[in-house]
């Protein structure tokens, strides 16, 4: 079990990440730090995804010897991910500006108290 | 084959970026564009589906890159009649915005690029590249339900944003195993390579169920759908109607693919937890559901709560996975596109000539907008299935798909919310055409009203802002989703040779 562990302790991380960012959109009542989970949560995946291109044994598509290479594929697809993470907090972050000036709070109970009340 | 299937991906980021430079000039260009981009996108979308419903599935190499590594475009039945419904009810809906929706050159623009995503959706054979798509069409969709005055619409945007990104990572993160298990993101190659390493595998059985729980989220099947029926309440009228026809449809339109495509009928039936997490999903959204829609108050949510349950009968056809079964889930799929988009325009044109959201506010309107009424009427009884009328053929072929695959109990839980989809419907039509108006508000409307002093001109084109092009928009709709019943033959033996491909 602990040799397991140790031996993907990048996929051990990235569930970790997971799990918070996952109870922070949840379980927190701040706005912004919903948002900061979102972000947690979507680098846990990153990781995961990252880590995965690390294959031992493998070789680099265009160099023949055997060496410690890394697969690009799941790089480049990761910096596709992250630039719409940038967007996406990037909307979230303006409705939240909008949600401020509008309630005049950050905390998604009271803002919920007040669409209640219309 | 031609480039045509890029291009209709291509036509609207350029429409978008068009009218976001001439907003600089000339400020109230917006529309024009928009609507001549619209309408080559639909002259496009007919020439392709002219290629994907005559004879065998093909695709279109992005590029030029060679099949497996480049990104594939699939030219078949099913993604050529998304194509067609998103280019047709987008100019729909667009009609009806030039005189009810936001009206800035920057509403155009997004409004032109969520189109891109789901037509991107619609077309892409990666699964990858459907996550990216399926990121564009979500960052628009929040950003168009947010698009509406006050606060409501930017709180239910907000909402929109944090559990679709959930839906929409939770699929990523099932791409990502399918990628470790294979290393290969095409979904042909995914669905050789996914075979060749055993649906007893771990990673194959993680990623399936990452997948299609991240894509229950942006269909809106029962537990997560949370985000909804908020969002389609706070949006404006045209945006309400655009995103409750088509983002929740194309997402739908995704898991069929993911699941046929990728994981093919053989994982279905080797791997004894996916059919019934399909069916199961499938019947409480169809209850459910339809309960939820049964208890609102407010016009807009209950038909969000019903668009629950009418995505649940897609999910159990989905889930049985025979011939007839996915003739009825293209068919429903097109019918509730129209039906529903048809449905929220008919309730903002309510909203703008009576000022009335909610269910009491549509006592007499039969008298008072006999138009928009008739309009609504018919449309509602589509929805619930009675013949001539599209939504009936949608349901008659789900049902006869269950009964062959021997799903008794699925069979009778979509006869059921039939009953159920009437309950709602039943209750409005009997409020529009066999009660009296209210004299109060009847008085009040008529001395808003600019034309005359009697009920008779209430639906007049020129009558407190509601424009010919909307009553158009809302005619042509009630008017498609009767006509298009007749289709129905003929497009489910276009569609044969692709549904052929998808149960192989």
């Amino acid at each position: 079990m602990i040799d397991v562990l140790v031996d993907r302790a990048y996929f051990v991380v990235a569930f970790l990440l997971l799990g918070i960012g996952a109870h922070m959109v949840i379980g927190d009542r701040n706005l912004v730090k919903k948002v900061i989970g979102l972000n947690v949560f979507q680098t846990g995946i990153f990781l995961f995804l990252i880590a995965s291109a690390y294959v031992t044994g493998a070789s680099a598509p265009l160099l023949s010897e055997p060496g410690p290479y890394v697969s690009p594929l799941p790089h480049v697809l990761i910096l596709t991910a992250i630039v719409v993470g940038v967007s996406l907090t990037a909307v979230a972050l303006g409705l939240i500006v909008r949600i401020y000036g509008e309630y005049g709070t950050l905390r998604a109970d009271l803002v919920a108290e007040v669409n209640e009340d219309e | 084959m031609s480039d045509l299937p890029a291009l209709l991906v291509v036509l609207p980021i350029v429409g978008a970026l068009v009218s976001l430079l001439a907003g600089i000039r000339w400020t109230r260009s917006g529309w024009y564009v928009a609507a001549a981009t619209l309408a080559l996108q639909v002259a496009g979308a007919v020439a392709f589906a002219a290629d994907g419903l005559s004879g065998a599935p093909g695709s279109y190499a992005v590029g030029d890159f060679t099949i497996p590594y480049g990104i594939e475009l699939l030219v078949d039945g099913l993604s050529a009649s998304m194509v067609v419904l998103v280019a047709v009810v987008a100019l729909g809906v667009l009609a009806y915005a030039r005189r009810a929706g936001p009206r800035s050159n920057r509403f155009y623009s997004t409004y032109l690029l969520l189109v891109t995503g789901l037509t991107g959706m619609s077309v892409t054979g990666d699964a990858f590249n459907m996550y990216v798509f399926l990121e564009i069409t979500g960052l628009t969709a929040y950003a168009l339900v947010a698009s509406g005055d006050g606060g409501r619409s930017a709180v239910a945007g907000l909402k929109y944003l944090l559990v679709g990104t959930f839906g929409a990572a939770l699929y990523l993160l099932g791409v990502g195993y399918a990628y470790v298990a294979t290393g290969t993101l095409n979904m042909a190659d995914l669905s050789t390579e996914l075979a060749a390493v055993g649906y007893a595998s771990p990673l194959v059985r993680a990623s399936f169920a990452f997948v299609v729980v991240g894509l229950f989220v942006k269909v809106a099947m029962f537990p997560l759908h949370t985000w909804q029926p908020a969002a389609y309440a706070g949006a404006p009228d045209s945006v309400s109607a655009f995103i409750a026809s088509l983002v929740s449809t194309v997402s739908a339109y995704a898991l069929v693919r993911i699941v046929l495509t990728v994981f093919t009928p053989e994982f279905l039936e080797a791997v004894p937890f996916a059919r019934p997490l399909l069916a199961a999903t499938a019947a409480v959204s169809i209850v459910v559901g339809s309960v939820l829609a049964v208890a609102q108050t407010e016009i807009k949510r209950m038909l969000a709560y019903s668009s629950v349950s009418q995505f649940g009968l897609v999910v159990a056809a989905l889930s049985v996975t025979n011939a007839t079964a996915l003739v009825g889930l293209a068919v429903h799929l097109v019918g509730h596109a129209v039906m529903k988009g048809g449905l929220f325009l008919a309730a903002g044109l309510v909203a703008t000539g009576v000022g009335g959201r909610s269910v009491a506010d549509y006592d007499g309107l039969g008298s008072r907008m006999p138009t928009a009424a008739a309009a609504f009427g018919a449309l509602a009884l589509g929805m619930v299935g009675v013949p001539p009328a599209i939504g009936f053929f949608g349901k008659w072929y789900i049902v006869v798909g269950t009964l062959e695959a021997g799903a008794w109990a699925l069979a009778s839980v979509i006869l059921l919310s039939t009953l159920l989809t009437l309950a709602y419907f039943a209750r409005l039509l009997e409020r529009m055409f066999f009660r009296e108006a209210p004299a109060g508000t009847d008085a009040a409307a008529d001395a808003v009203a600019d034309g005359g002093g009697d009920d008779a001109v209430g639906d007049a084109p020129a009558d407190r802002g509601v424009s010919l092009g909307m009553v158009a928009a809302v005619l042509a709709a009630a008017l498609l989703a009767v006509g298009l019943g007749a289709a129905v033959p003929a497009y489910e033996s276009a569609l044969a040779p692709t549904v052929e491909v998808l149960l192989s």
